[in-house]
């Protein structure tokens, strides 16, 4: 479907085709041949609602704000984020969910440490899995592991209208919405389906390189062509953040063939004994680099909100392994007042708390 | 489509399907209400003619090899593009070809934004750089900043132009690079290719389990079409930077808004007056945590072979923001060698070459 065009055609309709909210729809000469041709000669007639759509605005009545985390490119640490994000909101006493509806790859249940859990059935609905943490409650939905590899989109579709239909999330004060990168059919759909129930917007996350940027503009291009708000983009793996105690450190070798040495243990004695005040810092290395200005000016020039930077930090990396909350490691303090920062940024900048 | 099944029967289909490719497809009882109804009624049986163009096209072509990843932003596009350099550095005669729709990062990776396609009596010309023929959607967007949004079967059928239209004329190897995932660019880069031989693919990673699970998922894809796993690559293993190469601040704890102080003259003098054999040490960090064994230790679980490591390297970044071969000059040391040590394994083990 393009959106926003005012007669719906799909991307693989025919030629002359009326458009599927057409009273012909389905009907027509030019429809003959159509592959959804049966789709659209059986949907409900036009005026009448979508009744998918109206099971879904149900739901969503308890919902209070929806919040997408959209990435162009992979890879940038959107799921960390989205779980980050729940586990920041849980600690402030809202009511949170969390969708994952990335099919092909859904991070969630392993970031949220709920790896083997199953989706229940109620007398109202699916329930979401529970996630209780430090005595507050997430709601968390994601596609089972096991589900087929090889979807092709009308088959995801399908499912994202299922969790949106089925759920019982009950009162939630966030959904927050976890996607897959891009801009493809898990993304229009999860815009047509919430439409009208509301979406307070979408977060976009990206990476320093350019090779990123480029991608985040086109997420911005597709939250304006849909209407979708962009409430800010985060920058993460901005820099490496370590302490000079974390580090290995190796003697290079003469030789390519040979294995450089270990030489950790030598190094720190030497700085202890000489150099004991250097022990304590941390060292910064911008791994992705952002001679371009990064994304705090390509908000700039979109004309988006900037919510800030996340260092590259070793412990959040393995708090999301572990499906922990950056807040339960002290040891993560390098991102998480960075983190914090954005949280509080975004709240206050949205008036959603 | 479940490719491997004799008969064929789409995903959304009808019990008692009799199969796409079946005389009654279409026509049977069975078919009635089925999504898939008129098309396969109207469709052609037979050998689709598609096929037959993309095979007459295929045919000077020698090795094709898919550059797969479960999860996106592992680097597989810029393992893509040093593969390409590599193997042209070779003398070979090298074909690239993007098959992300969404988010083509080729372009950018070999220094051709900005450049077009252009049409001869033979076909569609790729875009040459260093005698390495390049064809990317990216070439097509007037522009970049516009959001590809596709649903299936449009990415699928520009795919198909790329193998049916475009003149690559003889090559020694055609390197696909792919979204990551596994969905309809991959189900349809198998269907088109199958008939005329793919070599294998390449399944590009991190060290962390959330990559690591995904790629599992991209075995059983690659098992479940028939396509040979030629290697895995783990990639970002681990940051190795030079001492001298940090920046150093002084931690601030309390989150606060103030900058950290910057203390990099200081530290460095320190180091040369105190202790100047530290200087050339090399730092590392597992920025992604791979204690539970990596790659390689998933490689033997899965029965694939292990190509080997690349280490996160600032300097490999910039190179593949900058669209350079990370092989030419010396900077790139640290992650050149462990590539040319894959790419060697890579043509020996399948005696490609």
């Amino acid at each position: 479907m393009e959106i926003g065009d005012h007669k719906e055609v799909p991307d693989d309709a025919s030629e002359h085709c009326p458009g599927t909210q057409s009273e012909d729809a389905g009907k027509s000469d030019a429809c003959a041949g159509c592959p959804n041709q049966e789709a659209c000669a059986s949907a409900p007639p036009n005026g009448h609602p979508d009744p998918n759509l109206v099971a879904v605005a149900e739901r969503m009545a308890t919902v209070k704000h929806k919040i997408l985390i959209l990435s162009g490119k992979g890879g940038v640490g959107k799921s960390t984020f989205a779980a980050q994000l729940s586990f920041a909101l849980a600690d402030m006493d809202y009511q949170v969910g969390l969708l994952d509806i990335d099919i092909c790859g859904p991070s969630i249940p392993k970031m949220l440490g709920l790896e083997g859990q199953t989706i229940h059935q109620s007398n109202l609905g699916w329930s979401p899995v529970y996630v209780l943490h430090r005595s507050h409650v997430s709601r968390v939905l994601a596609p089972p592991p096991d589900a087929d590899v090889t979807w092709r989109g009308p088959r995801k579709n399908g499912l994202i209208k299922q969790f949106l239909k089925e759920v019982y999330w009950g009162e939630l004060d966030f959904l927050v919405v976890d996607t897959p990168p891009g801009t493809s059919d898990e993304h229009i759909s999860i815009v047509q389906f919430l439409k009208e129930t509301g979406i307070d917007g979408a977060i976009i996350v990206t990476t320093p390189q350019q090779v990123s940027l480029i991608d985040v503009r086109k997420e911005v291009s597709f939250c304006k062509r849909v209407g979708i708000r962009v409430l800010g983009v985060v920058e993460n793996m901005s820099g490496l953040s370590q302490p000079v105690s974390d580090f290995k450190y190796l003697k290079r070798a003469k030789t390519r063939r040979e294995e450089p040495e270990d030489v950790t243990e030598r190094v720190l004695a030497v700085l202890r004994e000489k150099a004991p005040e250097l022990l304590g810092l941390v060292a910064l290395t911008e791994v992705f680099d952002s001679t371009g200005g990064g994304a705090a000016k390509m908000c700039v020039e979109k004309g988006v909100p900037f919510l800030g930077k996340v260092p590259l930090d070793l412990q959040l990396c393995k708090a999301a392994e572990e499906g922990k909350s950056y807040f339960d490691r002290d040891e993560c303090w390098i991102s998480a007042s960075a983190l914090s920062a954005i949280i509080n940024k975004l709240l206050k900048d949205n008036v959603m708390a | 489509m479940e490719n491997g099944n004799h008969k064929e029967v789409p995903e959304d289909a009808n019990e008692h399907c009799p199969g796409t490719q079946s005389e009654d497809a279409g026509k049977s009882d069975a078919c009635a209400g089925c999504p898939n109804q008129e098309a396969c009624a109207s469709a052609p049986k037979g050998p689709d003619p598609d096929l037959i163009a993309i095979a007459e096209r295929m045919a000077a072509v020698k090795h094709k090899i898919l550059i797969l990843s479960g999860k996106g932003g592992v680097g597989k596009s810029t393992f893509s593009a040093q593969l390409s350099f590599a193997l042209a550095d070779m003398d070979f005669q090298v074909g690239l070809l993007d098959i992300d729709i969404c988010g083509p990062s080729i372009p950018k990776m070999l220094g051709l934004e900005g450049q077009e396609i252009h049409q001869s009596n033979l076909g569609w010309s790729p875009v040459y750089v260093d005698s390495i023929g390049v064809m990317s959607i990216g070439f097509m967007l007037p522009d970049p900043d516009d959001a590809v949004i596709w649903r299936g079967p449009r990415k699928n059928g520009i795919i198909k132009q790329f193998l049916k239209d475009v003149y690559w004329g003889e090559l020694d190897f055609l390197v696909v690079d792919a979204p990551p995932g596994t969905s309809d660019e991959h189900i349809s880069i198998v269907q088109f290719l199958k008939e005329t031989g793919i070599d294998g693919a390449i399944i590009v990673t991190t060290p962390q389990q959330v990559s690591l699970i995904d790629v599992r998922k991209e075995v059983s894809f690659c098992k479940k079409v028939g396509i040979r796993v030629l290697g895995v690559v783990e990639n970002m293993s681990g940051l190795r930077q030079s001492l001298s190469d940090f920046k150093y601040v002084k931690p601030l704890k309390n989150g606060g808004e103030e900058e950290e102080e910057n203390v990099t003259e200081r530290v460095m003098a320190v180091l040369r007056e105190k202790a100047p054999e530290l200087l050339d040490v090399v730092a590392c960090s597992e920025v992604f945590d791979s204690s539970r064994g990596g790659a390689a230790r998933m490689c033997v679980e899965m029965g694939v072979p292990f190509l080997g490591k690349v280490p996160l390297d600032p300097k490999l970044c910039k190179a593949a923001e900058e669209g350079r071969s990370c092989f030419a000059g010396d900077e790139c040391r640290v992650s050149a060698s462990a590539l040319s040590a894959i790419i060697a394994k890579l043509l020996k083990n399948d005696t490609i070459a």
